[in-house]
């Protein structure tokens, strides 16, 4: 059985359906993501599981029983929130011993599970300060502590690594994980930073306007996205308008009006005749040098329209001779070289055959 | 220095002049040894020891003391749940219910809160009915103060604790109530220095027999202005300040950074 099972959920504020009939199951020890753009519904999906709200129709289960008439005191899921929501008027702590507390431990157990808390999250000495004497990356694991301290059976994080700049950010997801497997709680996290819920996840639900637009392995998500709003919304991916010409088993072949033949991987349910997009990711699409032989099927050449330089990478933008734009990425390999290519340069762009992905319209 | 700082200087001052000389004069002679509010003759405390001697003065005080402090008890306690309500809630017509008395002609409430004793209530006016006008007032000014302390805040806090396991009751005593207490003292400070020295409200809903201070003061002032007004004006003067300050300290320091 599932640890907690969302049944059917729908949330509407007024006429706004902020959750439209959801459904996902998580499992024990799981690392699930819910991941969407800002108003998407994941904060108030969450927000039921917590239970600061109710649905209007559906079923939160937590081990199989429905939650509707336990209040959140009494749910053993706890929060970390995007402001911390650390008690100021308390120390480090009486913050963490405030669940231990409230399920009425002894003073004595309470003050050893403390100490292992300050511990587990390094801030050992820090038990007599304040969270307004705390740098923000101390009061997000002073945060943690608190919400692991009394074992939850779910840790529900919101968007806690938010308010972090963005080394901190990369520094508290390693340490999440590492926190995450330890402790072994399951931790159903939500963000809209779809990097952050790819390096953390064991599975992601991609929510758009209250729904769930895939829910998959974060490797599948991105190298498999099941709309254009998947495509579009994890990580980079350049498209462009295709027909299906043919459709095997092994293989599809699109018609890129002005381009020519395409070959993509085949895909379940794909006719010929279907419109859409022929879908692919920069670091699929090699750049190179107009004249240069290449052995991949799909082939093209085009004008560098412009590049982006982030130190690591550059991503070109190269123009298609039907007027489509396609982003390749190239690592600088070579020390001190921000590009490769001049904007205006004639290249050849190419992938795999297996490479890309076509998406109904 | 610069020109138009000059004349901001001038300006203030005058302003600062024109607040607070009155005052002084009133300090300054309380110590006069002289009867008549005219001319500085020398330094005296005889007027403090005849204020100290004059019984019905004495029992003026006492009777706004008992009045001021029972009223901004009330008011403390009733004030506080109102912000909390209008925090909570957001009904729209819950604040102009709570604030409207405070922004009301002091005359209007009186003469209300007057017919309101004798027609609606029946009661007979003396201390009771003081000190339930005084907490009708005082109200609006710890529910106004209370909230703004609750709209400062992080709402997430309270979701935090029921979160962890705390229950409505725990999350106000452990959490609310500690966060909110400066807002609570600030506003029963501001009740107390708000009923001591009200004469209109008290006027109106007074009954005959016990003197109340700002009362005795004015029908002492009938007379004549005698040093002894200065005296006790002095003292009133001195016990708001000090309430004032302590109140404001609370309301800046503090509330900004929690209870610590």
């Amino acid at each position: 059985m599932a640890l907690l099972e969302i049944r059917n959920v729908t949330r509407r504020f007024g006429d706004f359906i902020a959750v439209d009939n959801v459904s996902i199951s998580i499992e024990a020890g799981e690392f699930f993501t819910l991941l969407g753009p800002s108003g998407c519904g994941k904060t108030t999906l969450l927000r039921m599981i917590a239970g600061f709200d109710l649905p209007d129709s559906g079923q939160i289960l937590l081990d199989g029983k429905d939650m509707v008439d336990t209040p959140s005191e009494k749910r053993p899921i706890h929060t970390v929130f995007q402001s911390y929501a650390l008690f100021p008027h308390m120390t480090v702590a009486d913050n963490i011993a405030f669940p231990l507390r409230m399920a009425g431990k002894t003073s004595d157990e309470i003050k050893s599970r403390v100490r292992e808390a300050l511990d587990d999250v390094r801030l050992s000495n820090f038990g007599n300060r304040f969270p307004e004497e705390l740098s923000g990356g101390q009061k997000q694991r002073v945060a943690f502590a608190r919400g692991l301290v009394n074992r939850p059976r779910l840790l529900l994080l919101d968007e806690p690594l938010g308010a972090l700049d963005a080394k901190l950010r990369e520094e508290m997801q390693i340490e999440l994980i590492n926190l995450q497997k330890d402790m072994g709680v399951t931790f159903v996290f939500i963000t809209h930073a779809q990097n952050e819920a790819l390096a953390l996840s064991h599975r992601i639900a991609v929510m758009n306007q209250g729904n769930i637009e895939q829910l998959d392995e974060p490797s599948r998500i991105y190298g498999f996205p099941r709309n254009r709003f998947v495509a579009d919304f994890i990580g980079k991916i350049s498209m462009i308008n295709a027909q299906v010409l043919e459709a095997a088993p092994s293989h599809l072949k699109l018609m890129v009006a002005g381009l020519g033949e395409v070959t993509a991987p085949s895909k379940e349910g794909v006719r010929v005749g279907d419109t859409g997009v022929m879908a692919i990711r920069p670091e699929q699409v090699r750049i190179s040098h107009h004249a240069e032989e290449t052995e991949l099927k799909n082939h093209f050449l085009g004008k560098v329209q412009g590049f982006l330089y982030v130190g690591d990478v550059t991503t070109y933008i190269v123009e298609l001779p039907n007027g489509a734009s396609i982003e390749a990425l190239l690592p600088n390999s070579a020390p001190g070289r921000a590009k490769f290519f001049e904007a205006g340069d004639p290249v050849a762009v190419s992938w795999r055959h297996d490479a890309g992905i076509f998406l109904n319209d | 220095m610069r020109r138009s700082n000059i004349w901001l200087w001038f300006a203030a001052a005058l302003v600062y002049a024109f607040l607070y000389i009155p005052l002084v004069i009133v300090v300054v002679y309380s110590f006069n040894d002289s009867k008549l509010n005219a001319e500085w003759v020398g330094f005296t405390l005889s007027w403090y020891k005849a204020l100290f001697n004059n019984h019905e003065m004495l029992t003026a005080a006492r009777n706004s003391l008992i009045i001021a402090v029972s009223a901004s008890f009330c008011a403390t306690i009733l004030g506080t749940m109102a912000g909390l309500a209008i925090h909570r809630y957001k009904l729209k017509f819950l604040p102009v219910l709570v604030f409207t008395p405070v922004a009301m002609p002091e005359i209007l409430l009186g003469v209300a809160l007057l017919l309101f004793f004798l027609q609606v209530l029946n009661l007979t006016l003396g201390m009771i009915s003081i000190i339930i006008a005084h907490t009708t007032f005082c109200i609006g000014f710890v529910a106004i103060i209370v909230r703004a302390r609750l709209q400062g805040m992080d709402e997430s806090v309270f979701e935090a604790a029921r979160d962890l396991g705390a229950s409505p009751w725990q999350t106000f005593r452990l959490i609310t109530l500690p966060l909110i207490m400066p807002a609570v003292v600030a506003g029963a400070l501001m009740s107390f220095t708000l009923s001591i020295d009200d004469f209109v409200i008290t006027f109106f809903t007074k009954g005959v027999g016990e003197p109340i201070l700002p009362i005795q003061i004015y029908t002492m002032i009938k007379v004549a202005v005698t040093p002894e007004v200065n005296a006790i004006s002095t003292l009133l003067m001195l016990l708001t300040l000090t309430m004032i300050i302590i109140a404001s300290k609370l309301d800046s320091s503090v509330l900004r950074r929690g209870t610590k």
